[in-house]
């Protein structure tokens, strides 16, 4: 009875998704990638991953307690974050450059600029860009998959070698499946794959901006003739393209827009990999990216039916 | 009279600090303040030019036309860098090579130019002198300070002395230009919320009420222009 005689204003049928209920669809569809990630690397890359999202929370909750702000950290996006981070990193990043990574994503690039919805980049991308800048030798080590002391390089050194000269190893059956050197969460292009399918059923992202990427990069390194599949599945191209790319706040809100964006970051990844002294583009393409997405949105502006063109000349003030 | 030159040297310290309140001279602020050797260099410089070209400037203030003045002004500074800069070459070779171009490009620091503008150019040389001084010394406090951040988070070390360079990893990322913005917002946003504290405006880059050279803007500008008409419509 006191429900119906409850008075608000409108709206008053809202829809059921809610901040917290997408995150955790993406929380879902990451796990599968974790598991293997720690399956295959071992306890460090749990370590890894555990100490990422617990200082992502742990710094928005002090963040929002300090500043005497309400609380964000049940809505679930500072677990993403720190779990996007983590995927990011190699498996023995020192713990103490993950802790600083989580607080330079959520303070620094989340809350800085007004917290969810507000920030101007992707807090993960931008985070693990101030770790690779400062930490250059921590954040290239990577490991064998199943081998506790060799380290190596990512498969994307083999990208325009010679087929004789590519390693047995790296073939297009362990790329896939992720069976590789590289960060925790990005070997398993199969696993990221299939969480990337599970949030466009669950309609949390349309496939745009992936499939724009992935295909442009594609189809760049095959024009170039480079090793598509090393190209593809070798590095964080997945990850970048399913999972950071698609984050609504960095990324183009009109369908065209969002193909726009996922060209751009195609291009911008293949000419850093091809011509930069860095092997991967992916993080800085997005970046890029992220920081053209207002002019993308403002030239891919819908006009509303009967829209007409406002007459240029001056409006006398009353 | 005394309080008048202790206010006027303590203004530039902390009050009407170039870097954090006025906002000047932000060029140098971000790209030598690598390491706090440098910024102290640079800061000294500086400054010995700031109370030089301020001396002078404030003697032949009634001598230089007014339509020539901003020449008249950068011909003094320039003479007074040149001398500073052979005498850097000369006795810290090393500092010299840390602050390359910028030793030079003195010359154009908006603080010289401005403190000529707005204070040397209307008050006698003592009072320039103490202006000069203040002035300069509060860029070279803040300088250092940055330099001193900036080197113990991105090398591990406090001028030159290794700090913690030897337990940890330092984070690259201070010594390079996004560091020096990092650290350069977060000085400025710490002296802002200092000035709430005390009452004061912030610095904000709105208007010509709050640009802090509208002193020394005697010609009317586009923006100042665009400003006063939206006043006006108001």
């Amino acid at each position: 009875m006191k429900s119906l005689l409850n008075v608000n204003s409108s709206p008053h049928i809202k829809h059921p998704d809610t901040t917290s209920g997408i995150m955790l669809d993406v929380i879902v569809a990451l796990l599968p990638a974790c598991v293997f990630g720690c399956v295959i690397f071992g306890i460090s890359a749990a370590a890894v991953l555990v100490t990422s999202v617990l200082f992502a929370v742990v710094s928005e909750f002090l963040w929002n307690k300090i500043l005497k702000k309400p609380s964000t950290s049940a809505d679930l996006s500072a677990v993403v974050t720190g779990l996007l981070l983590g995927m990011n990193l190699p498996a023995k990043t020192p713990l103490w450059m993950v802790a600083i990574g989580s607080i330079t994503a959520i303070i620094v690039v989340k809350q800085m600029f007004g917290g969810l919805g507000c920030n101007f980049a992707n807090p993960a991308i931008t985070a693990r860009i101030v770790m690779l800048v400062s930490f250059p030798g921590a954040m290239s080590r990577f490991e064998l998959p199943f081998v506790d002391t060799s380290t190596g390089a990512t498969p994307l050194v083999y990208l325009s070698a010679e087929s004789a000269d590519i390693p047995q190893a790296v073939n297009f059956k362990n790329l896939f499946f992720g069976l590789e050197e590289g960060c925790i969460g990005e070997t398993s292009a199969f696993l990221l794959i299939i969480g990337g399918l599970y949030l466009i059923l669950r309609r949390v992202i349309t496939p745009t901006i992936p499939v724009s990427f992935v295909g442009t990069v594609a189809l760049m390194s095959f024009l170039f003739g480079e090793n598509v599949s090393i190209a593809v599945f070798g590095g964080g191209l997945i990850l970048g393209a399913v999972f950071m790319a698609t984050d609504y706040t960095t990324s183009p809100t009109t369908e065209l827009g969002k193909l726009i964006f996922g060209i751009g970051c195609g291009l911008i990844t293949f000419v850093i990999r091809r011509y930069a002294a860095l092997p991967e583009g992916v993080s800085y393409s997005i970046l890029i990216m992220n920081i053209l997405v207002p002019y993308i949105n403002r030239i891919t502006f819908k006009k509303p039916f009967g829209y007409v063109k406002p007459v240029k000349e001056a409006v006398p003030n009353e | 009279m005394n309080s008048k030159y202790i206010s006027t040297f303590t203004n530039g310290l902390v009050k009407e600090n170039p870097t954090l309140r006025l906002v000047l001279g932000t060029c140098p602020t971000l790209a030598v303040t690598t390491a706090a050797v440098n910024g102290i260099g640079m800061g000294v410089s500086a400054t010995l030019v700031l109370i030089c070209s301020n001396l002078v400037i404030s003697l032949l203030r009634n001598v230089i036309p007014d339509k020539v003045r901003i020449p008249a002004f950068i011909t003094i500074i320039a003479g007074f860098v040149s001398v500073v800069q052979m005498l850097v070459k000369a006795f810290l070779p090393s500092i010299d090579k840390s602050l390359g171009i910028f030793l030079p490009l003195i010359v154009v620091n908006c603080i010289i130019l401005a403190r000529a503008e707005m204070f040397a150019s209307k008050n006698g040389p003592l009072l320039s002198v103490l202006d000069g001084l203040g002035m300069g010394l509060g860029f070279t406090a803040v300088l250092t300070v940055m330099g001193a951040i900036r080197e113990f988070l991105g090398a591990g070390s406090i001028f030159s002395l290794p700090v913690t360079s030897e337990i940890i990893d330092p984070m690259i990322v201070f010594l390079l230009p996004p560091g020096g913005f990092f650290v350069f917002g977060i000085l400025v946003a710490v002296s802002n919320a200092a000035a709430k504290k005390k009452g004061k405006k912030p610095v904000e880059s709105l208007g010509c009420e709050n640009c802090p050279s509208r002193n020394m803007c005697t010609r009317v500008q586009i923006g100042c222009e665009d400003a006063k008409e939206a006043d006006a419509d108001e």
